[in-house]
C-alpha cells in the first residue's frame, strides 16, 4: 500500500483531440491533475466538458479517432507510450474502472462467479478453488447479501444496485492502487445510489485505494472527495479541497453548478380551483409470459387502485424508485394505456374511450418524455416536429399558418426560430428537452404529464427548464403532472406530492409538510438519501469506528 | 463526437441562471427542409454515388437506344464468324477473306485458280470442266463476307471466269458467340431485360415488403403474428415449384417473370422491415405521436417509413443483383427469356461454359453486369447517408 502523500496518478498537460468530419474538435485542452495514495479525488462537469474524455484517454480506451498527447505517469511509467502488453499489466490490474451502465457491462451469458473468477484466475495466476474463494471474498467486501447463491446467479437476476457492486467487486479483484469510477450512480435509484457511495467510502477506508470520481453532480462529490477538479469545456477551471470549493468557490463556473440547485417553491392553487382530471380507482396490470402452451402469465400490478385529482393551476409531483408505477400511472391517465377504474376529465368519464373518441382531446392532454434523445425523430426536422400535433387538430391551417405557429412555439420556450429548419441530433438536451416542451405546448394544452423531463439533464440545465416550466405554467394556467424521483427539482416545482411504491401511493400531502416531516419510513429513506448532503461520511466513520 | 461543440452549448448561462442564447427577433424566412430535399443536396455531395448514378442512366440509355445504332440484329447469324475474338479493326481478315471465298468456291464446285485484292473488291478466276453458270455469283452474295458479285469476263470456251464481288466490313466490337451473333448488341439487348427486371421486380419487392412488414410490424400482436405466419408459408414454397405453376397457369410471359421473382423476394424485405418496426414503435417519438393523437397512418407514414428507409436502401441494392442472377437460372431452366432473346445471366453463363475458347463472351457481359451492380451499391450506400441527417 502506497504511503497516502505518494502521487499514484499524474496526469500532465494531456491534451485530446477528435479528428471529425468538421475538423478537429479538441476535448481536452491541455490539463494537469494529480491522485496522491488512498485520496478521493472528484472530476466534476457537466456534459461534453471532457471529464470522462480525460480518464478514457489515461486507460488509454479513446475511440479510434481519438489522440491523446501530453503525458501520464503511473509510478514512474508514462502509460500514453507503454507497450500493449506493459499496459495491460497497469490496466485492469493497478488501475481499474467502473462504468455508468451496471446493465450492460457485465456479460449476460455468464454467471457472476464466471466473470468474477476469470479475471482473477488469469492475473494472479490462481486455481479454480482459489479463485472461487477469492470471489467470495470480493463479494464479501461489497457486502452482497448470500454471496455463496449470488456466485451462481446471472446478471439479470440481480437488481441493479447489486449490479454495480459486482462491477466494483471485479475492479477491486486485483487490488488497484487507483479506482477509476465514471458516474458509477448516476444509473440508480436514489435510495440504492446512497448504499453505493456509502460503499465506495467504506472501501477507500478499508483498502487504502486512491478514487477518481467523475460525476456531474456536486452533491455526491460533497460527501465523497477530499479534492474537487471543475472541469468546463476541456479545461479545469478550478481546482482545491472540497470544502474549499463548497465554501468559497472562485470560478463563476464553479458557482453556478453550486447554485444550480432548482430553488423556488410553488405555491398551491386557489382553494376553489375546479378540478381538471381525476383518477379513481385506478389499476393497470401488466400480463408476463404465458400464451398457449406457456400456461397462465404472471399478473403484475403496476399501478394499483390509486386515486388521484390534479386541480387547474396545481403541480401534482410523483415520487418514487423506478418500477413504482409512477411513469404507467401518467399514461394511464393520458389514456394512453389499458387501465382498469375511472378516469374524469372536465367531468367526463374518459375510461372507456377508445382511439377515436380520445383524439378531440388530446391537444389538451400532453405529454413530456424523459429522454430528450429518444422522443424527437431523427428524421424529422424540429419545425416538422413541433407542428405534428397541428396536422390532426388544426388540419385546415396552411403551411404558412403551421410555420408561423412553430416560431411562436419555438420563442415561447427560449429557442431561436431559425433552428426550425435543423434535425433534433444538431441540439444539445436541454435544447431537445425544450423542442419536446415546445411540440407540447403548441397544442395550448391544459394537463401536461412530465415524465421525468428533467432526470437527462445536466443540473444547470435543469434549472433553466424548471424555470421554464413554471414561466408556462403561470402563462396558460396550466396543470402539470410532475413524475420524478429526483427530489429537488420536484420540491421546486410541485405543490403536492405523491409517494408512490411497488404500485401503490405510501404517503400524499402538501410539498412542505412531506419534505419537513415524512411519515413514513419509505418517504424517510428517500428523503434521507436525497437531501442529507454529510450523512454518507459520518456513515461511513460510524461503520469504521463499529469495526475498530 | 461530432456534436461535442454542440453539446456544450447550453452550458453557456449567465451566472443568474438566464440562458443567453436568447432568441433573436428573426422574421427571415428560411427556406423550408424536407428530408429529401436535404437527402438530395446531401447525395450531391457524395461524388463516387453521383458517378455511379450517372453511369447508370448512361447504361440504361446505351442499352434502350444503343440496339438501334448497331449495325447488327441481335438475333442475325453469321456462320462464318463463329467465335469471333473482339477487334476494333472491321472483318473479315486477310486470311479470312481466302477461308471464305475457299468456302465459297466449294459450294459452287468450281476450282480457284487464282484471285487478288484490289480496294475493297476481290477478283477471283475459277475454272471448272463444264460451262460456268454466271448465276454462281448467289451464292458469293450469299455468304456473310462477300455482297454485290458480279460476272466479270468469261473464257470462250465458258470453262473459266472472273468473278467479283465487294467485302462485306463488319465489326464485330465485343467479338461474337457461338453460334456467330454479334456480342454488342446482345450485351445491349441482354442489359435492358436485364435492368428492367431488377430494377422492376427490386422495386415491386421493396414495395410489398415495406408496406407489408411496416403493417405487421407496427399494428402488432395477433395481427403481426398472422401476417408473418403467412410469410412463413410463402417461405416454404419451393420457388421453383411456384415459377412452374405460374407458367403453367398464365403461360410465359416477361410480366409474369416480374411477378414471380417480386412475388419471392419481398419475403425477407418482409421481415427485415417488420423487424426494424417493431423497435420503432417502441421509440419514445412514436409514443409522443400517440399522445398527440396522430393516426396509425399518420404515425407509419411520418414517423415509421422514414425511419426504415437507410436499410431498406440497402436491402434494394442487394436486392437487385440477386433479382438478375435469379432470372438467369430461371431462363437456364427455360422459364425465363427465350432464345434469340437474351439477358446478362443467360450471357454469362454461356460465356462461363467456353471461358477456354472464348473468354471474351464471359468478359463482356461480366463487366456489364458487375459495373452496373457497382454502381448501385454506391448509389445505396450514397443514398443512405443521404437519408440519415445525423451523418455531415
Amino acid at each position: 500500500m502506497p504511503k497516502p502523500a505518494d502521487k499514484v496518478l499524474e496526469v500532465k498537460k494531456l491534451r485530446v483531440t477528435f479528428r471529425t468530419l468538421d475538423g478537429e474538435v479538441e476535448a481536452v485542452k491541455g490539463i494537469d491533475i494529480e491522485v496522491k495514495g488512498g485520496e478521493t479525488v472528484a472530476i466534476v462537469g457537466e456534459s461534453g466538458s471532457g471529464k470522462s474524455q480525460t480518464m478514457m484517454a489515461a486507460m488509454r480506451l479513446l475511440a479510434s479517432n481519438g489522440e491523446a498527447t501530453g503525458a501520464v505517469d503511473y509510478r514512474g511509467s508514462n502509460l500514453l507510450e507503454l507497450s500493449k502488453a506493459e499496459l495491460n499489466k497497469v490496466r485492469g490490474a493497478r488501475i481499474s474502472m467502473i462504468f455508468q451502465e451496471p446493465m450492460t457491462s457485465l456479460d449476460p451469458l455468464y454467471t457472476i462467479g464466471n466473470q468474477l473468477m476469470e479475471p482473477i484466475m488469469r492475473h494472479q495466476k490462481l486455481g479454480k478453488t482459489a479463485a472461487r474463494a477469492e470471489a467470495l471474498r470480493l463479494l464479501n467486501l461489497v457486502k452482497i447479501p448470500d454471496p455463496e447463491r449470488r456466485l451462481k446467479s446471472y446478471p439479470h437476476e440481480m437488481s441493479g444496485g447489486q449490479r454495480q457492486r459486482v462491477m466494483i467487486a471485479m475492479a477491486l479483484a486485483n487490488d488497484p492502487d487507483v479506482l477509476i469510477a465514471d458516474e458509477p450512480t448516476t444509473a440508480l435509484d436514489v435510495t440504492i445510489q446512497a448504499q453505493i457511495l456509502v460503499l465506495l467510502a467504506e472501501l477507500q477506508e478499508n483498502l487504502g485505494t486512491a478514487i477518481v470520481f467523475i460525476t456531474h453532480d456536486l452533491g455526491i462529490v460533497r460527501r465523497l472527495a477530499d479534492r474537487v477538479y471543475v472541469m468546463r469545456r476541456g479545461e479545469v477551471v478550478e481546482t482545491g479541497e472540497t470544502e474549499a470549493i463548497f465554501n468559497d468557490p472562485t470560478h463563476d463556473y464553479t458557482r453556478m453548478l453550486l447554485s444550480a440547485e432548482p430553488t423556488g417553491r410553488k405555491a398551491p392553487p386557489p382553494p376553489g380551483a375546479p378540478i381538471v382530471m381525476e383518477g379513481k380507482d385506478v389499476e393497470v396490470t401488466f400480463k408476463i409470459g404465458g400464451g398457449f402452451l406457456a400456461g397462465d402469465p404472471m399478473l403484475l400490478k403496476a399501478v394499483d387502485r390509486i386515486n388521484i385529482a390534479l386541480k387547474k393551476g396545481q403541480t401534482i409531483g410523483i415520487v418514487g424508485e423506478s418500477g413504482s408505477g409512477k411513469s404507467t400511472l401518467g399514461r394511464a391517465l393520458l389514456r394512453l394505456l389499458p387501465s382498469e377504474g375511472h378516469v374524469f376529465y372536465d367531468d367526463q368519464d374518459i375510461s372507456g374511450f377508445d382511439k377515436q373518441k380520445m383524439r378531440p382531446l388530446r391537444h389538451e392532454l400532453q405529454l413530456v418524455f424523459q429522454d430528450p434523445f429518444g422522443s424527437l425523430s431523427p428524421r424529422m426536422t424540429v419545425g416538422q416536429i413541433i407542428t405534428e400535433g397541428l396536422l390532426v387538430h388544426e388540419p385546415g391551417l396552411t403551411r404558412k399558418d403551421r410555420d408561423d405557429r412553430a416560431v411562436e412555439a419555438l420563442k415561447e420556450v427560449g429557442l431561436d426560430p431559425i433552428m426550425r429548419n435543423r434535425y433534433p441530433h444538431e441540439f444539445s438536451g436541454g435544447q431537445r428537452q425544450r423542442i419536446a416542451i415546445a411540440r407540447a405546448m403548441i397544442l395550448k394544452p391544459k394537463v401536461v404529464v412530465l415524465d421525468e423531463p428533467t432526470s437527462a439533464l445536466d443540473r444547470s440545465v435543469q434549472k433553466q427548464i424548471v424555470e421554464l416550466l413554471r414561466k408556462l405554467q403561470i402563462d396558460n394556467d396550466l396543470s402539470y403532472l410532475f413524475i420524478s424521483h429526483d427530489l429537488a427539482v420536484v420540491r421546486a416545482m410541485a405543490d403536492y406530492i405523491i409517494v408512490m411504491k411497488q404500485g401503490k401511493i405510501v404517503e400524499e400531502g402538501q410539498t412542505d409538510a412531506i419534505f419537513d416531516n415524512p411519515q413514513q419510513l419509505y418517504t424517510k429513506t428517500l428523503m434521507a438519501a436525497a437531501i442529507d448532503s454529510t450523512r454518507f461520511r459520518k456513515e461511513a466513520d460510524l461503520e469504521k469506528a463499529r469495526a475498530s | 463526437m461530432t456534436n461535442l461543440s454542440s453539446e456544450s452549448v447550453d452550458g453557456v448561462v449567465s451566472p443568474d441562471g438566464r440562458h443567453l442564447t436568447s432568441p433573436m427577433a428573426t422574421e427571415i424566412p428560411v427556406a423550408g427542409r424536407s428530408l429529401f430535399g436535404d437527402a438530395w443536396e446531401r447525395l450531391k455531395q457524395n461524388k463516387a454515388a453521383m458517378f455511379s448514378l450517372f453511369y447508370l442512366v448512361a447504361m440504361a440509355l446505351v442499352c434502350i437506344v444503343g440496339p438501334f445504332f448497331s449495325p447488327h440484329l441481335y438475333s442475325t447469324i453469321y456462320p462464318d464468324y463463329v467465335r469471333t475474338p473482339p477487334s476494333l479493326s472491321p472483318y473479315p481478315s486477310e486470311a479470312g477473306i481466302e477461308t471464305a471465298l475457299d468456302d465459297v468456291l466449294r459450294r459452287m464446285r468450281l476450282d480457284k485458280k487464282e484471285w487478288r485484292q484490289d480496294g475493297d473488291r476481290i477478283y477471283v478466276t475459277v475454272t471448272s470442266s463444264k460451262d460456268i453458270d454466271e448465276r454462281n455469283t448467289r451464292y458469293l452474295d450469299r455468304s456473310d463476307t462477300f455482297e454485290d458479285a458480279k460476272l466479270e469476263s468469261k473464257s470462250a470456251d465458258g470453262t473459266e471466269a472472273v468473278f467479283s464481288a465487294a467485302v462485306k466490313q463488319q465489326y464485330f466490337f465485343f467479338g461474337t458467340d457461338n453460334i456467330g451473333r454479334d456480342l454488342m448488341t446482345r450485351t445491349l439487348v441482354a442489359g435492358r431485360i436485364s435492368l428492367a427486371i431488377g430494377l422492376l421486380a427490386g422495386i415491386v419487392a421493396v414495395v410489398i415488403g415495406v408496406v407489408y412488414g411496416a403493417t405487421a410490424g407496427f399494428i402488432g400482436g395477433k395481427t403481426d403474428e398472422v401476417m408473418m405466419r403467412i410469410v412463413d408459408v410463402l417461405y416454404s414454397l419451393p420457388f421453383i415449384f411456384f415459377v412452374i405453376m405460374l407458367v403453367v397457369f398464365f403461360g410465359r410471359n416477361f410480366v409474369l417473370m416480374f411477378l414471380a421473382v417480386g412475388a419471392v423476394l419481398w419475403l425477407d424485405m418482409a421481415r427485415i422491415v417488420r423487424g426494424q418496426a417493431l423497435s420503432i414503435r417502441r421509440q419514445e417519438y412514436v409514443q409522443a405521436a400517440e399522445a398527440m393523437g396522430v393516426s396509425q397512418r399518420g404515425i407509419l407514414q411520418r414517423h415509421v417509413i422514414p425511419n426504415l428507409l437507410g436499410p431498406v436502401v440497402i436491402y434494394m441494392t442487394l436486392l437487385v443483383p440477386q433479382v438478375i442472377l435469379l432470372e438467369s437460372f430461371l431462363s437456364f431452366l427455360g422459364l425465363g427469356v427465350q432464345e434469340p432473346m437474351t439477358s446478362w445471366g443467360v450471357l454469362i453463363s454461356a460465356g462461363a461454359s467456353n471461358i477456354g475458347t472464348a473468354n471474351w463472351m464471359l468478359l463482356f457481359p461480366a463487366f456489364f453486369l458487375v459495373s452496373t451492380l457497382f454502381a448501385l451499391n454506391f448509389i445505396g450506400d450514397g443514398l443512405r447517408d443521404a437519408l440519415d441527417p445525423k451523418d455531415r
